[in-house]
Parts: structure tokens; C-alpha cells; sequence
């Protein structure tokens, strides 16, 4: 271990252990959490991590309790983060909005099972898929990653931590028990090559002038933290910029506006994808976490029927990625989404594909990882291939 | 003409944000009250301003966190003490007080009023209690008496309350006090011993609801419920603590006074290696 508590190296290790390894190495000091399968192994990790860095571990009562931690440390200061999977981010809902509405950046991880309600617990799902879009009341956006291995969930928890800091938003990880469960080889960096984008603070004059809604021209506050001498006020309430209520239409159009243009308008830093033998591919099969390396396998054996298939994966699933998807859309006969659930990110492709071109669906409603068979299947249906 | 003098200021002026008055609570109602020997504390306190930090949850008495000129943070229902944890371990050189409603505490949020008095970690919380739930419009909650008449117990509330103090007791909480707004003196100076009290402390203050639960239960103003706090408090540090309940509506006394300061070790996060 280095001085600075990252295991820099070449590990063997699962995704929820190169989860924690990620926060470790983000500089994350806070966790609070409620123990939860297939996402357990993340708060035992850093249980015993965190001590060894100087933060914080500390299990709460629930999962209400979890987030309202993690966003206390982070109005103090602190990178904050719980984990958790279905029932605790269903729990977790309200204070995601409040997370929204104060502007208090942090990292929920949500290793998704076979859901609804207690459902499968130690079998994978990708079913929560809208609930992280949508889940909490109200218009807003936020921005979510899938991994599909240990490497990928260590990189984006800290590029996790960093897109919340520098946009002022809640970041979810929609990881699966597939990946949160795997062991794969895991590099961890040098301390120095760890990016780091801080918040951006407040630097003005401790003082009555000071407005801590006042957004920059990124639409983004400065953060004043507590204990800093600026006399904040946060609130859920719809609030000017100094932070003080204002029961107004106009001003609640103001703020949430602004909240969804914060977001809105760095859309394309905050997409992510990868593609996979698109060049002269005329099918595109989009998926995200560990289906899309069925995916991918599914595109190599329909290459070698001769059929052109290609793969887009989304790595952000919000915001969707839009870039990657235009760039490829007109090359396109067709569209296959394939996610371990009924039918949910396919209606974000449907909705953009505004042709007459099929979008068809490989779905499954959990407990199992999709296997690569079903989506070769649905290729060479779409294909005409026999 | 004789001279006048005016004060340039309020010495409270600094500690509550007098650019939000006129505040939004009823005629009689008495969160004020309660809010002002929690700003009293404040001035009082050796304890930097920079440092202290207010945390409320929702309701009439969760309003007090917007108007208080310190680092203040009005959450969701239920939540301000999780919330405060997170602040507090973020940062221990906070001073951070909880100061929220008895629904809010002990309804909604009582998982977390339990848990934090048995995990007693360094909090103050100030828990308003007028019986009802204020801000919705006066209807029953944990600490409605039984019996009593309300909007949602048009017929009389059919539940036992929480005996809050004794809850807190039983929690873990390393100090628990009670008085009612009439105790200005008494309130200032618990808030003041909570501030510098390692561990978890509760203050109960009981507080008129007018419009909510005095009109529906035969008290119809603030005053006259103050009234009936003079009539009837005594002090019950002598009683055992399950006889400490409340009914205004009875004829028996309202126990007030300091009933648990113990010195159970604090929560502490555990710190291994050098800090980062
Ligand atoms: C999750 C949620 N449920 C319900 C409400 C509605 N609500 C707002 S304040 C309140 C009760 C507050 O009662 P109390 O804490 O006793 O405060 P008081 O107004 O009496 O001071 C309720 C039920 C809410 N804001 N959030
Ligand atoms: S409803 Fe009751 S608690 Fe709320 S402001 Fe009015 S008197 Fe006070
Ligand atoms: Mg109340």
C-alpha cells in the first residue's frame, strides 16, 4: 500500500472490492450504508479500508439513513458515498431528490438483483434501469454509469466521484450482481495518475453578499461546506439564490430549470460508450454491463455467418449516449436492445429511432446473465439469415 | 418630548436571519420561543459561530433551520439527524444541533431518534413537542395523548403516545431534559450544557400549537396553555421515568426537569492509519 492508502498494483479481486479499491483511490472519506446482497462486499471492503486512510465507515439504521449520512458529509466537505441494491434504492429515493435540490454531490452504487420487490438477492438484474432515471419525484437529471467488469467499476467510481464534484449532482452506479460478483483483473494506478476534478468552491469573502445558488456560467454554484464561515442555508424547498425559500412558480421554473440544464448542457461530456465492429455494420446491438459482453460475443459468431453486426455499449446510461447513437443510426438497417429486463432502455432507442427501421428487444426478466445464444438468435432473425 | 434611545441592533440580529422575518408561525404558537433560547445558547456559547451548524427535518418546528444565521440545513421529513451524522463525522469540529419537531423525531424520523441516542454519537437535539402534527394542519402523531381530538382523531385518538423521555433513556441518550417554552432560563442553560456534553442529548421542549392542537382540545389560546404549564409543571427528577407521560387534559402533573446526564462513551469512528 502507498502512502496515500491506494493499493497500486495488478489485483485479482471482484467488482464490489474493486468498487471500495475505487473509492479508496477517489479519495472517498465517508461511507454510510446498510447491508444489502449482492452489495455487501463493497461496505465490508471499505469497513476495513476506510479506517486505514483516515475516514469513515459507519453502517446506519437503514438506507433513509445511508443517503442522509452521505449527504451530510458532503455538505461538510467530505467525498461520500453508500452502496446498496433494489429494496435500499428504492429506500433511497426521497433524499436522491434532496441530493438534486441542495446540489450535494455524492456516489450511490447500486449493484442490481432480480427484482421487484425482494425478488432474486443473489442473482443479477438490470431492472432498475428507469427507477435511476425517474425514481425520485420530480424533473430532474442526474448522470449514471454501468460497468461491465471489476477494471471498469474501480475507473468510473472514481470518475463517478469527480463528474458529481464538478457538476454538483448525485452520480449512481448501476452495476449488476454479474459484475459486482466477477473476479477479473483489476490495475490500480499510481496515486498521481488518479484523475481528480475538485468542486469547485467558494472563494469569496466570508460575508453577508454571498449567495451560494448564485450559479457560475456552467450553471454550476460554487460549494460553500459547512463549518466555512458563510452562514449557508440549504433547503428541499424551492429557493433563490441565496438559498432561502420562495414559494413562486417563477422561481421554482428558475431553479429547476436550471438543474436540468446543468446537466442538459454538458450532456456530451458526460456520455460514454464503446463500440465493437460497427465500421460497416448494418445491425446494432446495444446493451450495457454484463449483457453487453454477451453482446459482444453474440456480434463476433453472427460476423463469422457473414452477417454485419456491431455493438454499441452504453456506459452511460444516463444521460443515454446520444453522440455514439447518432454517429451510427443512419448506417443502420436495424436495432436490437438487449437488458436483463422487460423493456426498458429500449424505449429510449425506439424514441430516437424515427424510421421505420425495427428496434427489437432480447429481454429477460432476471436471475440469470443473458447468454450470448438468444441475442445471436435475434441477429440472425433480423438478418433473414436461416 | 423625552430622548428615546433605539438599539442600532438586536444582539440576536447576528444569529437569526432577520431578512427572512416575518416568519411564517401562528399567533400563540410557541417554536419561536424555543428557536430564540436556541439562539440565546448560541450567543452564550464559547463555541466559534463559524462552527455551529443547524440541521431540521420538515414541519412548523423544521422551519427553524431557515431562519437561524448559521450554517443551516432544512432536509426531508425524518431525516435531519442521519443527516447530521454525516455532517458531524465529516467534520468534528462541528457543533451540530438537531432541532425539529416531535413528529418529525419521533414518527417518521424515530428509527433515527433511537438509533442515534443508542450509537451517541456527539449531537444536541431539540425536539418541539406540541402534541400534534403542526404544519399539515393539526393532525394526530407519536406524542397525541390518548383520547385527545385532532384532525385526523375527530373522534379521539384510539393510540397511546411515546413518553419521549423515557424512549430516550431507554435509547442510550447520554443527557435527557424536558421543559416547556415558559422555561426560557432553563431551556437556554440544557441547550448550553448540551452543546459541550460529549455524546447524544435530547431536549424536549413542549411547545403550543394553538391552531393545530389547542383549539380542539379546550385550549384555545397560547397563553392559556402557557398558563396551564405554570399551573402544573413540577419537577420529576425523583419520579421513576416511566410516570414521566403527558396529558395536558388531565388533571395531573406535567413532570419537567433534567432525568438522565450520564457519561457513556461516545461514538467514535475508528481510525487506524494516519489521516489523509
Ligand atoms: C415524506 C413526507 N411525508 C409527509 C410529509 C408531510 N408533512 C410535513 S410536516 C409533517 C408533520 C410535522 O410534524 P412535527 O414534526 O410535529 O412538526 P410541527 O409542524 O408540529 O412543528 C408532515 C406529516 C412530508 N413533508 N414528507
Ligand atoms: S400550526 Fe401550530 S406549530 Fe405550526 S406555526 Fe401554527 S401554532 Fe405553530
Ligand atoms: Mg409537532
Amino acid at each position: 500500500m502507498s502512502e496515500t492508502g491506494i493499493l497500486t498494483g495488478s489485483h485479482f479481486m471482484n467488482g464490489d472490492h474493486a468498487c471500495a479499491e475505487g473509492a479508496i483511490a477517489a479519495g472517498c472519506r465517508l461511507f454510510g450504508g446498510y447491508p444489502i446482497t449482492p452489495s455487501t462486499e463493497v461496505a465490508e471492503r471499505l469497513a476495513r479500508r476506510l479506517p486505514q486512510v483516515g475516514g469513515v465507515f459507519i453502517q446506519m439504521e437503514d438506507e433513509m439513513a445511508s443517503i442522509a449520512a452521505v449527504l451530510g458529509a458532503s455538505a461538510a466537505g467530505s467525498r461520500a458515498m453508500t452502496a446498496t441494491s433494489g429494496p435500499g434504492f428504492s429506500l433511497m429515493m426521497e433524499n436522491l431528490g434532496l441530493a438534486i435540490m441542495m446540489e450535494l454531490p455524492c456516489l450511490i452504487v447500486n449493484i442490481q438483483r432480480g427484482s421487484p420487490s425482494t425478488g432474486l438477492p443473489t442473482l443479477p438484474g438490470q431492472s432498475d434501469i428507469m427507477q435511476a432515471r425517474w425514481g425520485s419525484h420530480g424533473d430532474y437529471r442526474l448522470a449514471a454509469y454501468s460497468p461491465w467488469s471489476p477494471q471498469e467499476i474501480f475507473d468510473l467510481t472514481i470518475h463517478g466521484f469527480n463528474v458529481a464534484d464538478r457538476y454538483r449532482i448525485p452520480v449512481l452506479l448501476m452495476a449488476d450482481e454479474v459484475v459486482g460478483h466477477m473476479v477479473e483483473r483489476v490495475v490500480i494506478p499510481e496515486a498521481a495518475e488518479i484523475p481528480f476534478w475538485d468542486r469547485k468552491r467558494a472563494n469569496g469573502k466570508a460575508g453577508e453578499t454571498f449567495h451560494p445558488f448564485e450559479p457560475g456560467e456552467d450553471l454550476v454554484p460554487p460549494f460553500a461546506h459547512a463549518g466555512e464561515g458563510y452562514r449557508v442555508h440549504f433547503t428541499g424547498l424551492t429557493h433563490d439564490t441565496r438559498g432561502y425559500p420562495d414559494m413562486s412558480a417563477e422561481m421554482h421554473q428558475q431553479l429547476v430549470r436550471r438543474l436540468v440544464d446543468k446537466v442538459e448542457r454538458n450532456s456530451a461530456k458526460l456520455e460514454m460508450s464503446d463500440d465493437y465492429e460497427v465500421e460497416d455494420a448494418n445491425i446494432l446491438v446495444l446493451s450495457y454491463g454484463s449483457t453487453a459482453r454477451s453482446a459482444r460475443r453474440a456480434v463476433r459468431e453472427a460476423r463469422e455467418l457473414g452477417i454485419k453486426a456491431g455493438a454499441l455499449r452504453l456506459i452511460s446510461i444516463w444521460p443515454f449516449p446520444e453522440q455514439a447513437f447518432n454517429a451510427l443510426a443512419d448506417q443502420m438497417d436495424a436495432f436490437i436492445v438487449a437488458e436483463v429486463n422487460l423493456g426498458q432502455m429500449i424505449t429510449e432507442v425506439e424514441r430516437r429511432v424515427r424510421t421505420s427501421k425495427p428496434v427489437s428487444g432480447v429481454h429477460h426478466a432476471g436471475g440469470a446473465m443473458l447468454p450470448p445464444g438468444p441475442i445471436l438468435e435475434e441477429i440472425k432473425r433480423v438478418a433473414g439469415h436461416a | 418630548m423625552r430622548d428615546v434611545v433605539f438599539a442600532e441592533a438586536h444582539p440576536l440580529d447576528r444569529i437569526i436571519r432577520s431578512d427572512r422575518m416575518p416568519h411564517i408561525w401562528c399567533p400563540g404558537c410557541g417554536i419561536g420561543i424555543a428557536m430564540r433560547c436556541y439562539a440565546h445558547a448560541i450567543l452564550n456559547s464559547e463555541i466559534e459561530e463559524q462552527n455551529q451548524v443547524v440541521v431540521s427535518g420538515i414541519g412548523c418546528s423544521g422551519r427553524v433551520a431557515g431562519y437561524m444565521n448559521i450554517d443551516s440545513y432544512h432536509t426531508t421529513h425524518g431525516r435531519a439527524i442521519p443527516f447530521a451524522v454525516g455532517l458531524k463525522l465529516s467534520n468534528p469540529a462541528l457543533n451540530v444541533t438537531v432541532f425539529s419537531g416531535d413528529g418529525d423525531l419521533a414518527a417518521i424520523g424515530g428509527n433515527h431518534l433511537i438509533h442515534g441516542a443508542r450509537r451517541n454519537l456527539d449531537l444536541t437535539v431539540i425536539c418541539t413537542n406540541n402534541f400534534n402534527y403542526g404544519m399539515t394542519g393539526g393532525q394526530s402523531g407519536p406524542t397525541t395523548p390518548y383520547n385527545a381530538r385532532t384532525t385526523t382523531s375527530p373522534y379521539g385518538s384510539p393510540e397511546l403516545p411515546f413518553n419521549l423521555v423515557d424512549l430516550l433513556a431507554a435509547a442510550g441518550a447520554n443527557f435527557v431534559s424536558r421543559w416547556t417554552v415558559l422555561h426560557v432560563r432553563q431551556v437556554i442553560d440544557d441547550i448550553l450544557y448540551a452543546f459541550g456534553k460529549p455524546g447524544f442529548s435530547f431536549i424536549e421542549i413542549l411547545s403550543p400549537c394553538p391552531v393545530g392542537f389547542g383549539k380542539s382540545n379546550n385550549f384555545e389560546t397560547g397563553i392559556e396553555e402557557m398558563r396551564l404549564y405554570r399551573e402544573r409543571c413540577e419537577m420529576g427528577e425523583h419520579m421513576p421515568l416511566s410516570e414521566l407521560g403527558i396529558d395536558l387534559r388531565a388533571e395531573r402533573p406535567i413532570y419537567i426537569g433534567r432525568f438522565i446526564d450520564r457519561n457513556a462513551p461516545p461514538f467514535k469512528p475508528v481510525h487506524l492509519g494516519p489521516a489523509a
